[in-house]
């Protein structure tokens, strides 16, 4: 953990082969992403070009069909950087699509009122996992799993079967378009960008940021630097939690019903893409953006395995899983340069 | 709580009794609780020559769930965890599975042991892997076996051609649904894999290596334990465990289904390692109580059907019971809720908790 500190292999003087350095570079598993993401959307130009693949709408479908991803991914990078990990994260937009068609459909209540609810139960849930993992010293992975069943079965609780979405306002949200000139960006996909925006804001540029940093860095030191520790923990959590919630709300305007199985294993998925845009697992390095990197590279697994049509949806598992044991592999040398 | 503890002689044994008194007692409870509902819980019939009974279900149904728990157990006492059990069943039950239906005549005994031993071998390599990257690239135990938890239903869908296989193979379907001397021919193996694996590390020196690597894995590399090797053994050892599950779980459906065998499977199998005592954080563990532990769920589930709670209440019962469990274990829990009392009824236990688990804390997170 002390190995992921934010000093540069460059600046300490020592003269550092290029290699060396490269691997060193704090920025290089985002990079490697980024080149991947480039080289695998080249890939399928050349590959499906007269199937319309070059169109710009085709990107922006990347993220319109991955918006609800991106904004759990991204409530998975603070809790990521700051040392922990999240389990209840698919649960949560599970459990979130199934409350808010449930309070719509059966209850009647506006979805203006729904939206707020929703967000705050989901924060709420957050809060509550975070306040036993720090006060109690319990692992977050074994909190977070508690909170995984927990949603799950009160999404079971709610009702068994899937409830469709009618209300009026919904399917309006769900088919208005933003037109870029280029394309078009559903509302999911302009919230999840507004949500990536905020979240580069505060991770990189705010004290709240700097601290959760910190506590992934190395807990025991920003204790004794006085950081207020229990605070930034439970604050992670909540923000995660908040997170998941809007990114239900988001699945739920996506897919236009709620449930109870909705997004299972979801948690996989986001974890999967903060670890391939280049968060240290151990937490304490990495970027919000290469988040959005790592949604884009499975968002763009599944749209070529769409557009190849022989490909069948279980080679975007095994892709995901080859791609996260590659950078975890990567993020290991990373690592163990630095401890030498 | 441990009153009859403290009159024990040493702090090791008070220890395993303080560990399996609470799931005994939660078994027993649980098993109790039926009564009312089902007046007859605990009568076992004879017919046809075979046991029938709740308690014989309980004990058939929960089968896969023991050995996983097992294999599990081993994994957590070196300070690890295993995720990736799920798509182990899952790969092993869709390699047997696809092979035996592959054969001219399924009934071949020959031709089901070579599927079997083709199915375990895998479950085997994915362990080997785990393990590798555990022990020798120093990844962390939850991330490591994320992969093939993310991959392995891929690979198992894709031996299935994504279809769910079923086979009529009649050796094949006596491992998971056949009876043997009046019980399930699956207690048998169950029985078996147990009595193994306590003898093995209790009976030798390789139970103490493992506790001694999840204690502190660098302190026993120094005095002189491969505990990387120890570290690579477990995470085999674990996957086989998951291998046999997964054929259990697809010989009693006659089928293997690549997306929902073995779903889940690792949580609750990480339930029952923790209802049974063993730390989560790894130096300590104990096979019985892990045993015990999955029993509980299981006993848990079949309750929640005779009680006739709608079954989907079902997670939300096992969420409230990893909560409560570990709120129990924790040392700051107890102390900040039963306060000064709690504390003084607990004290024999607490010393080797904490101590042992404060820097290790550090470790393996």
């Amino acid at each position: 953990m002390s190995a992921t500190t934010k000093t540069r292999t460059a600046a300490e003087g020592r003269t550092p082969s290029t290699a060396a350095r490269l691997l060193g570079d704090q920025r290089l598993p985002v990079l490697v992403t980024a080149g991947l993401f480039l080289a695998m959307y080249i890939g399928g130009l050349s590959r499906y070009q007269n199937y319309g693949f070059g169109e710009p709408q085709v990107f922006l479908n990347l993220l319109i069909d991955n918006s609800y991803l991106l904004v759990a991914a991204v409530g998975a990078t603070f809790v990521i950087m700051s040392g922990g990990i999240d389990l209840s994260v698919g649960s949560l937009i599970g459990f979130t699509t199934m409350f808010t068609a449930w309070l719509v459909e059966r209850q009647g209540l506006p979805l203006l009122l729904v939206i707020p609810l929703a967000l705050g139960v989901g924060a709420f849930g957050g809060f509550l996992m975070g306040y036993v993992i720090h006060n109690f010293e319990i692992q977050p992975f074994i909190v977070t799993l508690a909170g995984l069943f927990l949603f799950r079965g009160l999404c079971l609780v709610i009702n068994k079967e899937s409830i469709s979405i009618s209300d009026s306002t919904v399917s309006s949200m769900a088919q208005t378009r933003v037109s870029l000139g280029l394309g078009e960006l559903s509302i999911g996909a302009i919230v999840a960008l507004v949500v990536l925006g905020a979240a580069f804001y505060v991770l990189h540029y705010t004290r709240f940021g700097r601290r959760v940093y910190a506590v992934g860095g190395n807990e025991q030191s920003a204790l004794l630097m006085g950081l207020p520790l229990g605070g930034t923990k439970i604050a992670v959590y909540t923000l995660s939690g908040f997170c998941s919630a809007l990114a239900g709300l988001l699945f739920m305007l996506y897919i236009q019903s709620g449930d109870p199985l909705h997004a299972v294993g979801m948690e996989l998925d986001a974890i999967a893409a903060v670890v391939i845009g280049g968060t240290l697992l151990t937490g304490g390095s990495g970027y919000v953006l290469g988040t959005l990197f790592g949604v884009l590279v499975l968002g763009l697994i599944k749209s070529i395995i769409q557009f190849e049509g022989t490909l069948s949806s279980w080679w975007t598992k095994i892709a995901t899983g080859v791609l996260l044991c590659a950078f975890i592999l990567i993020q290991r040398a990373m690592t163990n340069r630095k401890q030498t | 709580m441990s009153t009859p503890a403290v009159t024990t002689p040493s702090r090791w044994r008070a220890l395993t009794h303080h560990h399996l008194f609470w799931p005994v007692a939660v078994l027993i409870f649980l098993l109790l609780v039926n009564v009312p509902f089902t007046p007859d819980f605990f009568a076992i019939r004879m017919t046809d020559g075979h046991l029938y009974g709740s308690l014989v279900s309980i004990v058939l149904y929960g089968s896969p769930l023991i050995l996983v728990a097992v294999g599990m157990t081993l994994v957590i006492a070196t300070g690890g965890i295993d995720l990736s059990v799920g798509a182990v069943v899952a790969i092993t039950g869709a390699l047997t599975c696809s092979y035996i239906s592959d054969q001219a005549d399924q009934n071949a005994l020959a031709g089901v042991f070579l599927a079997m031993g083709v199915g375990l071998v895998a479950a085997v390599v994915c362990g080997l892997w785990n393990g590798f990257l555990v022990a020798r690239m120093g990844i962390q135990p939850i991330i490591a076996t994320l992969i093939i938890m993310v991959a392995g239903r891929g690979v198992a869908q894709l031996i299935t051609d994504g279809q769910i296989i079923t086979t009529n193979s009649e050796p094949y379907k006596f491992i998971g649904g056949g009876y043997w001397l009046t019980l399930p021919f699956s207690i048998f193996v169950v029985a078996a894999v147990v009595a193994v694996t306590v003898a093995l590390t209790r009976r030798t020196a390789l139970g103490l290596l493992v506790e001694s690597v999840g204690g502190n894995a660098e302190a026993s590399r120094l005095v002189g334990i491969r505990s990387r090797r120890i570290k690579i053994m477990v995470y085999m050892f674990c996957a086989l465990c998951a291998g046999i599950a997964g054929l259990m779980i697809s010989s009693n459906t006659s089928a293997a289904d690549g997306n929902n065998a073995g779903l889940w499977i690792e949580l609750d199998a990480i339930l029952a390692v923790v209802i049974g005592g063993t730390s989560l954080l790894g130096g300590r563990f104990s096979i019985g109580g892990t045993v015990i532990g999955a029993l509980v769920i299981q006993t848990l589930t079949t309750t929640i059907y005779t009680i006739g709670v709608p079954t989907q209440t079902n997670l939300v019962f096992k969420a409230a019971v990893v909560i409560v469990v570990c709120l129990l274990q924790s040392p700051k829990f107890r102390a900040k809720v039963f306060g000064a009392k709690g504390a003084r009824t607990t004290a024999p236990a607490e010393p080797a908790t904490p101590a042992d688990a404060a820097p290790e804390m550090e470790v393996s997170r």
